[in-house]
Order: C-alpha cells, then sequence, then structure tokens
C-alpha cells in the first residue's frame, strides 16, 4: 500500500475545502432549480463569492468548543440538581420569571434552528451556507439546553408542566410563537433580516440582560449557566446577521429599499415580543437587574443608534418606530404587568402586587408616569385584595391582528387612551395596537388574514377539551378552555401569595436551614 | 396581491363571519377605563338589541369599576369604528349597522376613570 504522509492543513486551508471546494456549479439542473428561493423577494446578488464569513469556522474546532462549553454545561446543571439550586434564588416569586421564559423561549429557538437550516440549504454562496448551518446547529443546542432547564423547575413549581402543549395553544404565547412563524414564512433574505439582524443584532441585549444578568442577581445558577453557554455563540450569530446585510446593501442600490423595509418591521415586531420582557426586568425579578427604561436607553438608543450611525453609509435610516418606542418606554412594563395581574386566571404563573419597596423602586426609576398614572392602579387593586375582592378581568381581549397582543397599549401621546387602528381587507375588518402593527399589515395583508388568533379560535368553538360537548346545557365555556390548555385555574395561575409554590418553597427552603 | 410568494397562493382569511357558527364578533371598550386593559371581545347573535347588549353584556363587564353606576346612559358617547354614531336601543346590532369585528367604544364625559386618570 502506498502511504504518502501530508502536511497538516492550517485553518484556512481547511476552511477552504470545507467551504469553497464543497460548492459546485450544477451542470445538468438550472442554478435556480437548485436555489428557488433566491430572487423572487426582489433582492438583487450578483456575485456570491464575495461573501466573507467573518469567524471561517472549522468543523473540528467548532465541534471541540460546543463539546467543552456542554460538558460544563451539564455538570453545572446537575450540581444545581443534587444541591436543590432552586431553592438559593431570592425569593420564589422569581421562578415566574422562569416559567414564562421557559414557556415561550425553547420554541423560538427551535424555530430558529429550523429557519437556519432552511437557509443553510438556500442560500446562494457555501461561505453564508457554512454559517447558517452552523448557527442551525446552535439554535438546537440552545433548545435542547433549555428543555433540559425545565426539569429543574417543573418538579417542583406549577404552571410549565406541558410546555410544548401550552406554546401551541396558550394566548400569550401565541404572541412568540406568531412572530417566529411570521420569520419562517418570510423569504431567505427576510428571514436573516428579522432574526439575524434585527432580533439577535439590533435587541439581543435587551433579551439576555434580564435573563442571564437576572439570574445572576436572582441566585439562579441554573439559567444563568445555560444562558451563558448560549450567549456565547451570539457572537457570531450577530455577526453573522450584520454581515449578510452589507452584503445584501453592497450587491445592488435596488436592495436598499426592501431591506429598510425589513429592518422597519422586524425591528418592531422585535419590540413589541419584548413587551414581556420589559414587564420581567420590573415586576418580576425579586432583584432588579435595572430598570427596562434604562436597558432600552443602553442598549437601544445608545449601542443601537451607533450601529444604525455605521449603516448610515450604506443609507439605512433609523427605523420610524423608534420615536413610539421612546415614548412608550415609561409605560410598557407597567401596562403589561397590570394586564396579567387582571387576566390572572388564564395565565401559567403567578402574579402579585409590587411591595411598598418595590413600588418606590418603580418610583424612582420612572418618575414622570409611575405616580401620577400607575401606583394608584396597583393600590387600587391592593385594597381590593384585602377586601377579598381580588380584581380580575374574566374576559376576552381584543387582540392585534398582527403583534397578537391584547390591544392594551395606549396611544403613543395620551397614556389614557387605547390606541385603535383599523383597516379593511377583502371586506373584512382587521385591527391593530399601533400605526406600526397596521402598516405591516397594509403592506402584506394575505399574510396576517391568516393569524391564527387565539380569541377567535376561543370563540369559534376550536379550544374546548376534547369530549366536552358545547351544547350541552352545564357547559362552562371557560372550564374547558382551561382543560385545553392543560391548567389548572387557581393552581397554574393566580396570586402569589397563599400559592401552593410559595408554600412548598417557604417549607423546603425552611428544611435547609433548620431541623424542624 | 401584495405578499411575495414562489408560487400563487390564496389566502384564506381565518375569521371571516361564516367561522363563528351563526354569531358574531364584537368589540366594545369604555374609553379612559383602563382597569380592564384592553377592548373586550364578545361572541353575540346579530339580532341582539343594543339595550340587550348594555344590559347583559356591558353590565357585568364593566360593573365593578366604580363610576359605572354613575354613568348618565342618556350622555354616553358611542362611536363605531371610531366614528361618532347614535345607537337605537331598541333595535338590533346588524340594524344599529354592527357587523362582524366592528369595534364599538363609548366615553363617559366625566367619568374619565379613578382620580380621572384613565383607569
Ligand atoms: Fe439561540
Ligand atoms: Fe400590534
Amino acid at each position: 500500500m502506498d502511504m504518502s504522509v501530508k502536511k497538516k492543513l492550517g485553518l484556512k486551508e481547511k476552511y477552504a475545502l470545507m467551504t469553497r471546494n464543497l460548492g459546485w456549479e450544477p451542470s445538468y439542473e438550472k442554478r435556480e432549480d437548485v436555489y428557488p428561493l433566491l430572487d423572487y423577494e426582489g433582492i438583487k446578488i450578483h456575485d456570491w463569492d464575495t461573501w466573507e464569513d467573518p469567524f471561517r469556522l472549522t468543523m473540528d474546532s467548532y465541534w471541540k468548543y460546543q463539546a467543552e462549553k456542554e460538558r460544563k454545561l451539564y455538570a453545572i446543571i446537575d450540581a444545581f440538581n443534587q444541591n436543590n439550586g432552586h431553592l438559593n434564588v431570592t425569593d420564589a416569586r422569581y421562578i415566574n420569571a422562569m416559567k414564562v421564559f421557559l414557556s415561550a423561549v425553547p420554541a423560538l429557538e427551535y424555530n430558529a434552528h429550523r429557519g437556519f437550516a432552511r437557509l443553510g440549504r438556500h442560500m446562494g454562496g457555501v461561505g453564508p451556507q457554512v454559517a447558517c448551518q452552523m448557527q442551525a446547529i446552535d439554535e438546537m443546542r440552545h433548545c435542547q439546553t433549555q428543555i433540559h432547564s425545565i426539569s429543574n423547575y417543573n418538579r417542583f413549581y406549577n404552571g410549565i408542566h406541558d410546555w410544548k402543549h401550552m406554546n401551541d395553544r396558550l394566548w400569550y404565547l401565541s404572541v412568540p410563537k406568531s412572530f417566529f412563524e411570521d420569520a419562517c414564512t418570510c423569504g431567505p433574505f427576510e428571514f436573516i433580516i428579522a432574526i439575524g439582524f434585527s432580533f439577535e443584532y439590533v435587541l439581543t441585549n435587551l433579551v439576555f440582560v434580564p435573563f442571564v444578568s437576572g439570574a445572576a442577581y436572582n441566585g439562579d445558577m441554573g439559567t444563568m449557566t445555560f444562558g451563558f453557554s448560549a450567549q456565547s455563540d451570539e457572537a457570531r450569530h450577530m455577526t453573522l446577521g450584520l454581515e449578510v446585510i452589507k452584503f445584501m446593501l453592497e450587491q445592488d442600490p435596488a436592495n436598499l429599499p426592501i431591506v429598510q423595509k425589513w429592518i422597519d418591521k422586524w425591528t418592531w415586531r422585535g419590540v413589541r415580543l419584548l413587551t414581556i420582557v420589559a414587564m420581567m426586568m420590573d415586576y418580576m425579578l425579586p432583584k432588579r437587574v435595572m430598570s427596562w427604561k434604562e436597558a432600552w436607553e443602553i442598549y437601544f438608543e445608545e449601542n443601537g443608534m451607533s450601529l444604525f450611525k455605521d449603516l448610515a453609509r450604506y443609507g439605512i435610516k433609523v427605523p420610524d418606530c423608534v420615536e413610539q418606542i421612546k415614548k412608550e418606554k415609561d409605560h410598557l412594563s407597567h401596562q403589561a404587568w397590570t394586564t396579567f395581574y387582571a387576566a390572572a386566571p388564564m395565565t401559567n404563573f403567578h402574579t402579585w402586587i409590587p411591595s411598598d419597596d418595590e413600588l418606590d423602586w418603580l418610583s424612582a426609576k420612572y418618575p414622570d408616569t409611575f405616580d401620577k398614572y400607575y401606583r394608584p392602579r396597583f393600590e387600587f387593586f391592593r385594597e381590593q385584595a384585602e377586601k377579598g375582592e381580588r380584581f380580575v378581568n374574566p374576559n376576552l381581549p381584543q387582540l392585534c391582528q398582527v403583534c397578537q397582543i391584547p390591544m392594551l397599549f395606549t396611544e403613543p401621546d395620551d397614556p389614557t387612551q387605547i390606541a385603535y387602528r383599523q383597516s379593511e381587507h377583502d371586506g373584512e375588518k382587521y385591527h391593530f395596537c399601533s400605526d406600526h402593527c397596521q402598516h405591516i399589515f397594509d403592506n402584506e395583508p394575505e399574510k396576517y388574514v391568516e393569524a391564527w388568533l387565539p380569541v377567535h379560535q376561543i370563540l369559534q368553538g376550536n379550544c374546548f377539551a376534547e369530549g366536552d360537548d358545547p351544547s350541552a346545557p352545564d357547559f362552562d365555556p371557560i372550564a374547558s378552555v382551561m382543560k385545553y390548555w392543560h391548567l389548572e385555574n387557581g393552581r397554574d395561575n393566580g396570586d402569589f401569595a397563599g400559592s401552593e409554590d410559595e408554600k412548598n418553597f417557604a417549607a423546603w427552603r425552611g428544611m435547609t436551614t433548620s431541623n424542624t | 396581491m401584495s405578499v411575495q410568494s414562489i408560487r400563487p397562493f390564496k389566502a384564506a382569511a381565518k375569521d371571516v363571519a361564516a367561522n363563528f357558527h351563526g354569531q358574531q364578533v364584537v368589540y366594545f371598550c369604555w374609553d379612559q377605563h383602563l382597569m380592564f386593559y384592553a377592548p373586550v371581545a364578545k361572541l353575540l347573535p346579530p339580532d341582539i338589541t343594543f339595550q340587550a347588549v348594555i344590559d347583559t353584556e356591558l353590565t357585568p363587564t364593566y360593573s365593578r369599576h366604580p363610576d359605572f353606576a354613575r354613568i348618565d346612559w342618556a350622555a354616553v358617547q358611542w362611536f363605531k369604528d371610531g366614528e361618532a354614531f347614535t345607537p337605537v336601543l331598541d333595535t338590533s346590532l346588524a340594524g344599529n349597522g354592527i357587523t362582524h369585528k366592528t369595534a364599538v367604544h363609548f366615553k363617559t364625559p366625566g367619568l374619565n376613570g379613578l382620580n380621572g386618570n384613565g383607569f
């Protein structure tokens, strides 16, 4: 046998072999048949080979780094489990922030995986194909580690026993779900602007700060670790998002208006989605990291703006919606938390009225609005609760056709007046929470008329528990919907005070610190 | 067709009236009363009278608010899809031009929420 010893390849050569040398020009199939998704969005790419993968990651170094991260992560998760790490959190109210996170985010990670796997197949050049495939694997890993982390909590606490089932059905979870489904049903270029640029680049810190730092501040090692493990992939993902946007803009001047429209749309979609994050930061972390308003100012108004300054040389403008978001930053979290408080029987986590200390913290962080508008609301709720008449709004809310959030947002210049926007399409009426959601609809009504709006689905009778008979004389529609969601009213939701979670946490923590 | 797609596609609106088994969705909102956080979505027969809507739907929905008992119904300002209108109380929703997915809002001048602050 003839054995010739080859010189070890350098990293650059390895990357070249894995990418460029894996790409070939089809000879008996037309290129547009092999890559059928590249033209219909109107983006023009003249030379895919000029795309440079900023990381030039090779498979062997990728596996090595990721495997190392996984080993560390699971070692910590094991230790967390064995030492009952859940009992080290500041206060069991914190676990409700985790319930929201774990109900919503693993499915988003999975959809990010699907989206990038599709791009790995459909992008026109080998460089972006490989980068998207790597990101697809990362997103699958994020999804898996989060699912594993659910068991740190759902063995002990209520409301997240069936996260996947609820993710497909529960009204407020349709907000993140439909966000990603909107992105996954876009063409490849819009998808990468939506997720790779707007979500991962522009808004990523606003997502990670409350979860990762929030976990650290609140003594939750398990979450902090899977948060960091995912976040260490983000630099790569963010760079991919930014490189692709620059690449599109450099390839053809006709791409600019299309890219701008997508940035406008997805910045708004992303910010609407972050409403729930704003609420978590200001209300659900017993030990606060910073206020939503401060986070928005640092991570968007400062960091985000410098990014847009960078892109200005390509002709990209700051999205119009930013003006509205600036006005909303003083109101968003308060409006969201009062909504969830009042909608208590329809959620899978507990709510509470902020303590006096917390009310003072909110007054200090929101000097222009909190005492004027929001403190009196909590004082009213507290008074009602003390009288034994805890306030609940049991009605189904009207939802925005685009973001699917209840129409709870007020006019940008009048915090006492709900904003209503309305369009007609094909003889049907459609309603929106804002100019920006209306604008997104008006651009592509055929897409959003197909939205699965939970409230309308309930009213159509599509969300009753299997086997229940809506025509039976004793049929209770609310009870049947709860059963369909796999939720037990009063156990999985409602007030934290007096809940099974509160009692168990106190009892278990007591066992770790005393002998009785 | 505004939507871009790789092949022709016909959108199927999910919430057309025909999907609600003879009833229709009507949204109501008592403006300046954010205690109820968002407009409510009600499933109603088109032939229910406006007065019956007030008595059997709006009253149980909103009566918890301290302002509710003080409403002078003759002075209420009604809006239908953003346009002011005067409902005929003993006439049906359909007769009042309220169709599937109409948004009905009402204002109660002088009653603008707790402390007049929109709540
Ligand atoms: Fe991820
Ligand atoms: Fe919206």
